[in-house]
């Protein structure tokens, strides 16, 4: 069975695997404009999802507001990573809306809502597995480059460099002073510079040369991170991003999503492992069968009956 | 077959260590002896001449074909080998440049008639080749596009239908828009590029195949280079991203549907390109030139010759264009080689002959995992 392999290399993996780096990243690269912390970023604005007779989202109703570390949870099924496909253009409501910034994005094109600043990561990884992990996040970086088709082949926008910018070679050197240097070299450079920033903020820089389908599982795991980091999003959506993980990669998880908000990043989190979100979160929306059942700081709705009646199923003596 | 391609990758990794210098220079040698390939006239090296026997064909002009199908196969690199797109109809960009220098640059295009009657101008006015040159790269550039905005939403086997479809339209109208095209008769005095006219005959001229030759290397390097520029930009990197998971790329900011249309758009104006040199040498053009046969030829030149890397293409394009030339006498057979190189490439070699390292390394993951799968099943 292919899984089972899966499963055994992935445990391999894991037992060669060193702890994770310090970060030595140099964070004035990577921070972010913060904006109005405490605004609303995101609003779920009672969104229903019909497939079909299939009721994926019932009336979904919540909101997020910028600089808060958000947790969605909820039973298998529950329909947490449908509304992740909502929010990132997958998937278009049914009836409902969602809003960024006040402004309606439900039915944009995914890239379209990348550039609003919205970014997720897979819940079944999805990276490029050709590419090298560096190559992996310069494609994120690239999201918010502004070189187009024709500037990448003829190279003609040039700009001035700034004395740091300006290449050894003293051939090269005189050249760059007087023709200045191509945005598209300003930006590949810089694109680099910011990809290896992020890879050393994720801890995986050790291997930002090998190709991504070779990196073990938390490598993995951490470069989709990084990748979507790079796009600069104002909102991260992480879909169970501890799936697979031991309780030591578990507490470096939790510390880095605490380290991404950071950075100025407001961070969506679907987990299923419940002593992460109580640990990391700010406030938790607890999903059961497409609908909304709770809301409220990790405390109220650890302590709240449905949600216990959710995970726990209900007690015999209920009635 | 394993073997080959360690001793490949042995040879890359050391031609890698070799110093920037060096290669520059070993770059220049191949260029100045591809310039010198016409007058090679020593033997041993002579025997790759295709005119030894009196049935022979010209040699120069052989050596032009082959640089115009290495054009042709750069730019269907780009949509095939880079982008991820099978197109079966590029014979019909290379159709649209070569008609394009005939319907505006001819004398005896019933267009240029119409524009000479319509605006009182003499018989001997046409559009000068100069201008003809965009027209001809804009005409195959528009088609790409048209071709291209609706049909890039299919994916697959599906694209590569409607792409067949539309290059055979474009040879069908050719051949049946008499008053426009001249129909299956064709159109003659396709004009040639400007030159100092040499012992009262034009720089470019029938007689001299080498020149026409050095044109077209001259704008094969310039493709090159160019296409280069593209594969090492972000450009390069979205169409990977694109092949590798569309849809997770268009999740992490690529706009697909932007790059694929470029991709086929840079491949239509090439093919064009390409269309244009070889019309303005034969000096005519007529429908048959450019049956859907020829486009089976392209792609196989691209999957042949290793998709996605450049040099690899060029291999191809010379191999498909120079073997059968150089033995013509075995012309009957010819078919049947075809055929049974292109299985045995298939079998033995999947990947191509000089593939890009990241083919390679696909080809090779996808084969352990059908193995496993095999092994489970």
């Amino acid at each position: 069975m292919p899984d089972d392999d899966k499963v055994t290399a992935t445990a391999a993996d894991k037992a060669t695997e060193t702890t994770v780096a310090p970060d030595t990243s140099d964070h004035d690269l990577l921070s972010m404009d913060v904006g109005q912390e405490g605004e609303t970023l995101l609003e779920i604005d009672h969104v229903t999802l019909r497939f079909g007779g299939v009721v994926a989202l019932n009336d979904v109703d919540f909101s997020i507001k910028r600089g808060e570390i958000l947790g969605l949870i909820g039973p298998n099924g529950a329909g947490k990573t449908t509304c992740f496909n909502v929010m990132t253009g997958v998937y278009t409501p049914t009836s409902g809306e969602v809003r960024f910034n006040g402004k309606a994005i439900s039915g944009s094109k995914p890239h379209k809502i990348n550039q609003l600043g919205i970014a997720r990561t897979f819940q079944n990884i999805r990276l490029f597995p050709e590419m090298s992990a560096l190559e992996n996040v310069m494609v994120g970086c690239d999201a918010r480059h502004k070189t187009s088709v024709l500037g990448a082949l003829f190279r003609a926008y040039r700009i001035r460099p700034e004395e740091h910018q300006l290449p050894e070679n003293p051939l090269r050197r005189s050249f760059a002073k007087v023709f200045g240097i191509s945005r598209h070299t300003l930006e590949e450079r810089g694109g680099r510079e910011r990809s290896m920033e992020l890879l050393k903020f994720v801890g995986i820089a050790d291997r930002a040369h090998e190709l991504s389908r070779n990196l073990p599982y938390g490598y993995q795991r951490r470069l989709e991170i990084a990748r979507a980091l790079a796009t600069e999003p104002q909102l991260l959506c992480l879909d169970e991003p501890a799936a697979g993980f031991n309780p030591a990669e578990k507490e470096d998880l939790m510390d880095l999503i605490r380290r991404i908000r950071d950075l100025g990043h407001t961070v969506l989190v679907i987990e299923h492992d419940m002593k992460l979100v109580l640990g990391v979160t700010d406030r938790i929306v607890v999903l059961e069968f497409g609908q909304k059942i709770a809301e409220g700081t990790p405390e109220e709705v650890a302590r709240n009956p449905k949600v216990i009646a959710a995970y726990l199923g209900e007690p015999d003596d209920a009635a | 077959m394993t073997i080959i391609t360690q001793h490949t990758n042995r040879l890359r990794d050391r031609l890698d260590g070799v110093p920037t210098w060096a290669r520059a220079l070993g770059m220049l040698l191949v260029v100045a002896f591809a310039f010198y390939l016409p007058y090679l006239n020593i033997l041993p090296f002579a025997y790759i001449r295709t005119d030894l026997s009196a049935t022979g064909t010209d040699w120069a002009s052989v050596l032009f074909l082959v640089v115009v199908y290495m054009i042709v196969a750069v730019g269907l690199n780009v949509v095939i080998g880079l982008a991820g797109l099978l197109d079966l109809g590029y014979v019909g960009f290379y159709a649209l440049g070569a008609y394009s220098v005939a319907l505006f640059g001819s004398t005896s295009s019933p267009v240029v008639e119409a524009i000479q009657s319509k605006f009182g101008l003499s018989e001997e006015w046409a559009v000068p080749f100069a201008i003809c040159v965009p027209i001809a790269i804009a005409m195959a550039l528009i088609a790409g596009v048209i071709l291209g905005a609706p049909t890039l939403r299919l994916r697959g086997d599906y694209l590569a239908i409607v792409t067949m479809g539309f290059g055979e339209i474009i040879r069908i109208c050719a051949r049946n828009l008499d008053n426009v095209t001249n129909g299956a008769a064709g159109i003659t005095n396709v004009p040639v590029p400007p030159g100092p006219e040499i012992d009262g005959r034009p720089f470019f001229n029938v007689s001299e195949p080498e020149r026409w030759y050095w044109l077209a290397l001259v704008v094969l390097i310039i493709i090159i280079w160019l296409a280069r520029r593209l594969e090492n930009s972000r450009v390069g990197r979205a169409w990977l991203a694109i092949r590798e998971d569309e849809d997770a790329a268009a999740i992490m900011g690529v706009a697909a549907f932007k790059y694929k249309l470029w991709a086929f758009a840079i491949g239509a104006s090439l093919g064009g390109m390409a269309g244009l040199l070889f019309g303005s040498k034969q000096q005519y053009v007529e429908p048959n030139g450019f049956m859907l046969n020829l486009s089976f030829l392209f792609v196989a030149m691209v999957v042949i010759g290793g998709s996605g890397n450049i040099l690899g293409v060029l291999i191809g394009a010379f191999l498909l264009t120079y073997l059968p030339e150089r033995f013509r006498e075995f012309q009957e057979w010819r078919p049947f080689a075809f055929g049974v190189a292109l299985v045995a490439v298939m079998i033995l070699r999947p990947q191509g002959l000089v593939p890009s390292r990241r083919r390679a390394r696909e080809f090779a993951d996808r084969k352990v995992e059908a193995e496993e799968a095999a092994a489970d099943a």
